[in-house]
């Protein structure tokens, strides 16, 4: 396969990922900001440095409120991240590699940016958010069900599978960041068990994984639990560790993979042991923010062996 | 209202391709007309949304690069095809394969012997001053001598029903994704129409494009690995080298795709390493090809592509070079070149041309303006011309300054009386409208010609410029066979 096709596969598995994950989030955020004590100072901007995105926010908005929150991660085609750059990006990469992508699948991608482009005010303001969103999240399952019963698992498949959890190993560590990170705000007062509560309870709904959390681990909403569920359940498919035992899958049906699968299982490993010495503040976060680059780093690994990125 | 074919408006003075006098059809066109005039108005205007739709569903779309971003536009299709009789297309083929094998030899002798010159058929300085001709590549030899190995011929049918050639493409041509697809298109507009009428297939295109590549692969008994090198997906283009891909089974890349080795090897990226390329079909100009070579800011071409193809170790369709008989002065010559090389007489004429260095001729161009069409040597698309009688007399003036500022760089020709065919209007109104017909010529070991070709329509009334860039549609073409009739 040409290593142009394989990269832009690769980097659809990538996009449907984030647009998928960055609805799911903005559809529960508001929820959580309403169960918040009015003590906990937890503001929409925190969306934005969970990503990494506060250069690009400073430089198109000034004012840090909602609005401009979610229009920047919903609708703005500068942010490279957005929902909308997500699907142009997703339509370009599927536009020039038609012979490899499902047809129908060319068709909904095409529906679907026609959708949120017409749309998208819906979405920013908070009145029809949640049904807006929630169409939008349909229109992504949509896309990747009709891919993963259609598409032969060849090659190409891999390559879209190696994107897909790829991006969501590193969702999965953001979002147990933003969890981390609202934790450290809250103050030790009377509300604070239940504050602690409601964080991350939502970090699980953001991941749609409270209920398999429950059943998994008949524990109570507890940081430990949620954040050793998140990172190592060997069954829940957004876990951490879960999403890089299916990159090694794929990898290994690749050719000339060897180095990658080492990474893959070195990052395995620490994925594993995160967390292991408890205590969820700044400490944990640093590690966190370690495996984020380990992740990136693998991203360049991969483009240096099958993209051919350096030659 | 139907449609009434003594109510068409034959035009005056043109060469109607359906209808011969009022409420009479040419022969091979009989059953067509006879079929359309039964069909009520409400049935055409639904096989009209068939088609449009199916034109959508199918994805056939040229691009326009626009304000930064790019549209995909959908090619206007007219439902009522242009028919040609078999007995004609033969001769007409025969010219085509005629010619082209010509002008592979005429090429070959000017990046080599300059035979042509020395006996003086074509004066030296028509060839110095040509921007096609590419010092680069003299002195190499692709397979079988041929440069041009696909080419579109532009025709044109004149007030007496002739053929005449209007121009060669032996750079880039394209339109051929569009035939194809306009086929299939009619196949389930008028299906009741195929049952009954010998309609010549054109669906054999892409296999005998590959089989051409093929034979041209450097690496003898090896399975060959062919590319399509597109400009990518701005190009307006891009549908077709992509369709085109598709249907070879031909990979489809872009100059970031492929590298040239220290082994003077073409190479392609793939996941599994590079993988050697033997024929690249390349639809990026002459120019852009190898920033080595040609513009070094080039970002679509291969460094090190003229190299690899100077060594012999990859095949390049239309070689490099091949474009120096695209020179409209060149096409003045083609009649002579012709006999030159082939001893022949030329099976399709050529239109008149006024060749503006001879000051005879210019003196003539000069004094006729008003009624010739004026055309820069070297340029494709229909940019940069003067059309005579629709022209202002400032407009004249400055194509009368250019003119003798570079008499080489122009050639003029009469206007021409370019035929006519019904074209659907409004409901269910069939009007004549002006078109020209492209077939596209393919030689390699062996030589090729398309059943038909790519029929190009002005869909305004009256105008005669048929460029999909500037305003024009298309129409299926039919070759049909009279003499056995189906049952």
């Amino acid at each position: 396969m040409l290593s142009k096709v394989a990269e832009r596969i690769y980097w659809t598995g990538r996009y449907i990922e984030r647009a998928e994950s960055t609805a799911r989030l903005l559809s529960i955020y508001d929820k959580l900001l309403f169960d918040m004590p009015r003590q906990v100072n937890l503001g929409w901007y925190n969306l934005i440095t969970i990503n990494n995105l506060e250069e690009s926010f400073a430089e198109r908005y000034s004012v840090q409120d909602e609005r401009n929150v979610v229009k920047f991660l919903l609708g703005d085609d500068t942010n490279p991240s957005s929902v909308i750059s997500s699907l142009m990006a997703i339509r370009e990469n599927v536009r020039t590699t038609r012979d490899v992508v499902p047809a129908e699948a060319w068709e909904l991608i095409n529906e679907t940016t026609q959708y949120v482009q017409e749309n998208l005010q819906q979405g920013v303001n908070r009145s029809n958010r949640h049904d807006f969103l929630d169409n939008l999240i349909t229109c992504c399952l949509q896309i990747v069900g009709l891919m993963s019963v259609s598409m032969p698992r060849d090659e190409g498949w891999e390559m879209l599978q190696l994107g897909q959890y790829l991006e969501r190993a590193d969702m999965t560590t953001r979002n147990i960041d933003a969890g981390v990170a609202a934790i450290i705000q809250v103050e030790d007062d009377d509300f604070a068990v239940n504050s602690r509560q409601i964080i991350w309870g939502n970090v699980l709904r953001s991941l749609n994984a409270d209920q398999p959390f429950r059943r998994a681990m008949r524990s109570s909403i507890k940081g430990e639990a949620v954040v050793q569920y998140l990172m190592t359940d060997p069954h829940f498919p957004r876990s951490a560790g879960f999403c890089l035992s299916e990159m090694i899958l794929a990898a290994e049906a690749l050719p000339r993979s060897d180095k990658v699968i080492k990474e893959i299982r070195k990052l395995h490993r620490a994925v594993m042991a995160c967390g292991e010495h408890g205590g969820h503040g700044q400490e944990f976060r640093d590690e966190l923010n370690e495996l984020q680059i380990s992740i990136r780093n693998l991203h360049f690994l991969i483009g240096r062996t099958w993209f051919l990125t350096d030659q | 209202m139907s449609i009434d074919w003594k109510e068409y408006e034959l035009p005056e003075g043109f060469y109607d391709e359906l209808i011969s006098s009022p409420g009479n059809a040419r022969q091979p066109a009989r059953q067509l007309a006879n079929y359309l005039a039964s069909l009520t108005e409400e049935e055409i205007q639904s096989r009209k949304l068939a088609a449009d739709s199916t034109i959508k569903d199918m994805g056939v779309s040229f691009t326009v690069y626009m304000d930064g971003s790019n549209i995909d536009r959908a090619w206007p299709f007219d439902i009522i095809p242009r028919v040609i009789s078999s007995n004609q297309w033969e001769k007409t083929a025969a010219g085509l394969k005629q010619r082209l094998k010509a002008l592979n030899m005429f090429i070959d002798d000017l990046y080599h012997d300059q035979k042509i010159l020395k006996d003086g058929i074509i004066p030296e300085f028509v060839l110095k001053q040509s921007s096609n001709y590419r010092k680069e590549c003299e002195g190499v030899s692709p397979p079988f001598g041929v440069w041009a190995n696909i080419c579109g011929t532009d025709l044109v049918r004149d007030k007496d029903g002739q053929f005449y050639v209007l121009e060669d493409n032996l750079r880039v041509p394209s339109g051929v994704s569009y035939m194809l697809e306009n086929r299939s298109i009619m196949k389930r507009v008028l299906p009741e129409v195929f049952e009954k009428v010998h309609i010549a297939p054109v669906g054999d295109y892409p296999e005998n494009l590959f089989s051409m590549l093929a034979s041209l692969s450097p690496r003898k008994g090896e399975r060959p690995v062919i590319a399509v090198l597109t400009p990518g997906i701005y190009n307006s283009a891009y549908f077709e080298h992509a369709f085109l891909a598709q249907r070879m089974g031909a990979e489809l890349v872009e100059g970031s795709d492929l590298v040239v080795d220290k082994d003077d090897c073409v190479y392609m990226k793939t996941i599994a390493g590079l993988e050697r390329v033997d024929v690249i079909y390349r639809r990026i100009d002459d120019l852009f090809l190898d920033p080595e070579v040609f513009h070094k800011d080039s970002v679509l071409g291969v460094p090190g592509l003229m190299r690899a193809w100077r060594a012999g170790n990859v095949s390049l369709a239309n070689a490099p070079g091949a474009g120096v008989a695209d020179d409209k002065v060149i096409y003045a010559y083609v009649p002579q070149i012709i006999k030159y090389y082939l001893g022949e007489e030329p099976l399709i004429p050529n239109v008149e041309t006024f060749l503006c260095y001879e000051d005879k001729q210019r003196e003539y161009v000069l004094a006729n303006l008003d009624k010739l069409v004026v055309k820069p040597a070297n340029e494709s698309g229909g940019y940069g011309m003067l059309v005579g009688p629709h022209s202002t007399k400032k407009e004249r003036e400055t194509f009368a300054e250019l003119i003798k500022a570079n008499p080489r760089n122009y050639i003029a020709q009469p206007t021409l009386a370019l035929s006519t065919a019904p074209t659907l209007v409004g409901r269910s109104k069939a009007e004549p409208r002006h078109l020209d017909l492209r077939p596209f010529i393919l030689q390699g070991k062996d030589t090729y010609v398309t059943t038909g070709g790519l029929t190009r329509v002005a869909m305004k009334k009256g105008s005669l410029v048929v460029n999909s860039s500037q305003g024009g549609g298309s129409k299926d073409t039919w070759i049909v066979d009279t003499s056995a009739g189906k049952s």
